[in-house]
């Protein structure tokens, strides 16, 4: 890799008269007095004119300056950085797909409407669901989506409820997705251990509460286990359980969220099921729901008779659309791809090495960073830097430093009730030699950190950019470029 | 197939480091009688060439794409140069996550920054976001960024909107004691302003339109932001087909406080409705209000130019439930592939397809006029859609070019019963002479 990339924002390399891509000349005779009653733009000012070598350039440049799962390890946690097979990204944009519109009437796509039917069955079995929605764009969309649903059943019973119980360790999607809503938010804390404390939630879970959120593992990466316990209280009282799913990768095939109580739950298709996260979207949030909420789903769904598949709208209880046309069709098809290549064992297999990587991460790394929280691991573990912090060294300058060892630092401050976090998520696909790199160079920050912090302190030193300054930018936001003088 | 990348000594030896005889083990925290206990009943494995097979085999009983298809209304058919495809495939742009870490980012947040100006330049506004899902929930995201900012209940909607954006709207706004009132259109397609002066008070946090609006017909924005203004509300302007703000006046400078929509239009394929490019761009003393990310300029330790994700305290993860919206993950790629597809056409080539759009729809529109029978429904200005009007239901027009192969137009009963008899037409770029003819030809026996 060259060192030095110093790349022009395209606005800078922009001259007068540059144009990458033409159309043929107009091939219908010219209409004169086209759109003289409306008021017409003569410019679009500061617009870019470059050439195609420049574009490609420009882009190839910038597209050195990103880290990325093809280059190495990104255990980020809670993220589910595995590797998005290449043959999914073919099938996608497979013509037939692609250039189907989504307005096209029932009879001349039914390929596409069996393909959405399939998925909505496997992510069924896998979750122990009866039936899914593919519809929500991302996974904080289907939270929004399976809350939504959580009240208008609630609604339809007679009466939505005030509360919604979230644990603290829970991603802030949901909070907020509870609050769109209408939902009050509550926090329950977690036990010693972690997880859920059931005598609290024994005392929270009055008949105003409408649901408790759950993420199960938890964001710890630690299998509630009293999940089942759990679910029982809030059904006892009326209420509906949640379950985020975001960190379904330490459960495929071991066990269902279906069998566990849940009622609702979103699975993240960027996520499990290893659609690429395109450097922040797009995803795939499908939403699960027990066979009693099956009617709130949101429409259109999907009907299938005599092999005939069709999009229903006529759904009385449904609490409506969600977002425009069919859900992220090419995102599902990666997914539904992924699913056969892996087949029901391979499913498992995500699990079981998801499980087996995130242990081995933390028992090699257990003498060198501190373990707030000690129960045992499924996908990801939770460090924190308690111990780096007697020489003045925190997650962040950890993480600054990995990226000078040609690795992605994993996530950090989160979850809030760890102090100083540095969560892992290897998952299955990581190969034990990089899981070794990994290691050998957490554990060799460490020592750097006892002997020389200030390397620490001042990484990263091998990046096109160094530390960058964030209280700057929020402080004197500047979001766009403009054109001088 | 597998993605797995350990051997069987690898994984023993990682067992025997983890302490433990079997991946089993694992699995031990996890009550035994809540655990599955037998192989999902799913398909598979297949190798790849029996995936590509299988997915081959699906797409061909899409009969769709050997259709020739005039279909729009929110979704639209546009050339997409090779470099789009070609560099936005990149590993680089399409593996990595959210650009969280963003000294190895920085490929991405330059990206989304010049994606957010090139949304200032289009829009005639200060400020935009990193992207949002799609345009249904975008104009929903603005709504509520409306209320907020007003503090008022009621949101006035055209009636000209995108009938699924009307319902998107309606669910997001359900449960957060905020009401829509419905603004009728008049007989030229256009938001009925008359009646929309009935409608105003100082109870409406914002009045949303859509421009060009789901009729194709363009609407009086400079009007719409006066009336909403009149009453200190805000003017929202949604922008369905992006490619039009390539000749039409920026939706900014003709008065709209927030623009927001789709911008599949820019180097996105359809795929049956998605993924898309939900936008959305606003005036700079609202940019604490508004949803999603947004990447910023700053310098590094050594003064050197770079992006960061700024205006953090805005979001979820920060303020959990009084975030301005719980959206997480946008559209990044999508709005790589409209920035790569943007800066290629550049200043002049948008504008040229934007100008053929015009030229195209105008020739068609004078070509299936001439068929008798058949009428412009709304005198309305238009620019790529318009609605014709038909002497028999449109369902029956619609079967007889099907016959041939055709897709003439969208129906507008669904949303629209008033609209029995009529279809919505669009003309892209992409529709040759010879196609608008066969058309026109295939029309009059349809309606004879």
């Amino acid at each position: 890799m060259i060192k030095e990339i110093r790349e022009p924002l395209i606005f800078e390399l922009s001259a007068p008269g540059k144009q990458a891509s033409h159309l043929p000349p107009l091939d219908v005779p010219e209409t004169k007095g086209v759109l003289t009653a409306v008021p017409l733009r003569q410019d679009i000012d500061g617009f870019p004119e470059v050439s195609e070598p420049e574009v490609t350039r420009h882009f190839t440049r910038l597209s050195q300056k990103n880290y990325c799962i093809d280059l190495g390890p990104y255990p980020l946690g809670s993220c589910t950085m595995k590797y998005n097979p290449k043959v999914n990204e073919r099938l996608a944009a497979l013509p037939e797909f692609a250039a189907s519109h989504p307005e096209a009437p029932d009879e001349l796509v039914q390929g596409n409407l069996e393909l959405l039917k399939r998925l909505e069955g496997f992510l069924s079995e896998i979750a122990g669901m009866d039936a899914f929605t593919l519809q929500p764009a991302a996974g904080a969309h289907g939270e929004l989506t399976g809350m939504m649903i959580i009240r208008a059943a609630l609604e339809d019973r007679g009466d939505p409820r005030k509360y919604v119980l979230i644990p603290d360790s829970a991603h802030g999607t949901n909070p907020s997705s509870a609050h769109i809503c209408g939902y009050t938010v509550k926090e329950i804390k977690s036990n010693e251990d972690g997880m859920i404390d059931v005598a609290s939630l024994e005392r929270e879970m009055t008949g105003d509460v409408a649901a408790l959120m759950v993420t199960n593992p938890n964001t710890l990466g630690v299998f509630e286990s009293d999940i089942r316990r759990a679910a029982a209280i809030v059904h006892a009282r009326g209420g509906l359980v949640y379950m985020d799913g975001a960190n379904m990768n330490a459960l495929t095939g071991i066990v269902r969220p279906g069998d566990m109580g849940v009622d609702v739950m979103h699975i993240n298709l960027h996520k499990t099921f290893s659609t690429p996260h395109g450097g922040g979207g797009p995803g795939s949030g499908p939403v699960g729901v027990k066979r009693e909420l099956e009617a709130f789903l949101p429409v259109p769904v999907i009907g299938e008779k005599g092999g005939r598949y069709s999009l229903i709208f006529d759904r009385p209880k449904s609490i409506g659309r969600v977002r425009s046309f069919n859900g992220n069709f090419a995102v599902i098809v990666r997914a539904l791809c992924y699913i056969l290549s892996l087949g029901p064992r391979g499913i498992r297999d995500i699990a079981e090495y998801a499980v087996l990587n995130a242990n081995y991460i933390r028992k090699s790394l257990e003498q060198d960073y501190h373990l707030k929280y000690t129960a045992s691991s499924m996908h990801e573990c939770v460090f924190s830097d308690k111990f780096q912090k007697e020489f003045g060294v925190t997650n962040l300058d950890i993480a600054k430093r990995l990226i000078d060892y040609g690795l992605h630092p994993p996530t950090m401050s989160f979850p809030l009730i760890v102090h100083g976090a540095l969560m892992i998520e290897p998952t299955e696909t990581e190969s034990k030699r990089d899981l070794d790199l990994f290691i050998d160079a957490m554990k060799t920050i460490a020592r750097e950190a006892r002997e020389n912090p200030d390397l620490l302190k001042s990484a990263p030193h091998v990046t096109y950019v160094r530390r960058l300054d964030e209280v700057a930018a929020a402080k004197t936001p500047v979001l766009r470029w403009e054109k001088k003088g | 197939m597998s993605y797995l990348s350990l051997s069987d000594k690898d994984r023993k030896e990682m067992l025997a480091a983890v302490g433990i005889g079997s991946t089993d083990e694992l699995f031990g925290c996890i009550p035994e009688d809540v655990r599955l206990g037998r192989d999902l009943a799913l398909p598979g494995p297949a190798a790849e060439l029996e995936l590509v097979r299988e997915l081959e085999a699906i797409g061909k009983r899409n009969a769709y794409p050997r259709f020739l298809s005039f279909l729009g209304g929110g979704a639209y058919d546009h050339f997409i140069p090779t470099v789009v495809d070609s560099l936005s495939s990149r590993g680089e742009f399409v593996s990595p996550y959210t650009p969280y870490q963003a000294e190895v980012s920085q490929g991405t947040l330059q990206v989304i920054f010049e994606f957010q100006t090139l949304v200032c330049q289009l829009t005639g506004l200060d400020i935009a976001n990193a992207s949002l899902y799609e345009g249904a929930t975008g104009a929903a995201e603005a709504v509520l960024m409306a209320h907020r900012l007003t503090g008022r209940p009621k949101v006035l909607v055209a009636r000209t909107l995108h009938p699924q954006y009307r319902e998107v709207i309606r669910t997001y706004i359900r449960n957060l004691g905020v009401q829509a009132v419905e603004i009728p259109y008049g007989n030229d397609g256009r938001v009925d302003a008359s009646a929309l002066a009935g409608l105003m008070d100082d109870t409406v946090c914002g009045v949303i339109c859509q421009s060009p609006n789901f009729f194709g017909v363009i609407e009086d924005l400079k009007a719409l932001s006066e009336a909403a203004h009149g009453r200190k509300a805000l003017s929202v302007a949604v922008v369905a087909e992006a490619l039009s703000l390539g000749l039409l006046e920026a939706p900014g400078t003709l008065g709209a406080d927030i623009v927001t929509g789709e911008m599949q239009s820019f180097g996105l394929p359809l795929s049956f409705g998605g993924p898309y490019l939900g936008f959305m761009a606003c005036r700079k003393e609202y940019v604490r209000q508004l949803p999603g990310r947004i990447a910023g300029q700053t310098t590094d330790v050594e003064g050197r130019r770079g992006f960061v994700l700024t205006l953090a305290t805005r979001e979820q993860h920060i303020r959990r439930e009084k975030a301005t919206s719980n959206i997480c993950t946008n559209q990044a790629l999508c709005a790589l592939r409209a920035t790569i597809f943007l800066e290629s056409l550049g200043r002049r080539g948008l504008r040229d397809m934007a100008w053929q759009n015009a030229q195209k729809a105008a020739y068609a529109m004078e070509v299936l006029t001439a068929v008798p029978g058949v009428r412009r429904k709304f005198g309305g200005p238009h620019w790529n859609e318009f609605v014709l009007e038909f002497p028999k239901p449109w369902a029956r027009v619609d079967a007889a070019l099907r016959e041939k192969g055709i897709l003439g137009g969208l129906a507008l009963e669904g949303a629209f019963p008033e609209l029995r008899n009529s279809a919505l037409v669009c003309v892209t770029e992409l529709k040759r002479k010879d196609d608008i003819d066969l058309l026109g030809r295939a029309l009059q026996e349809a309606v004879s």
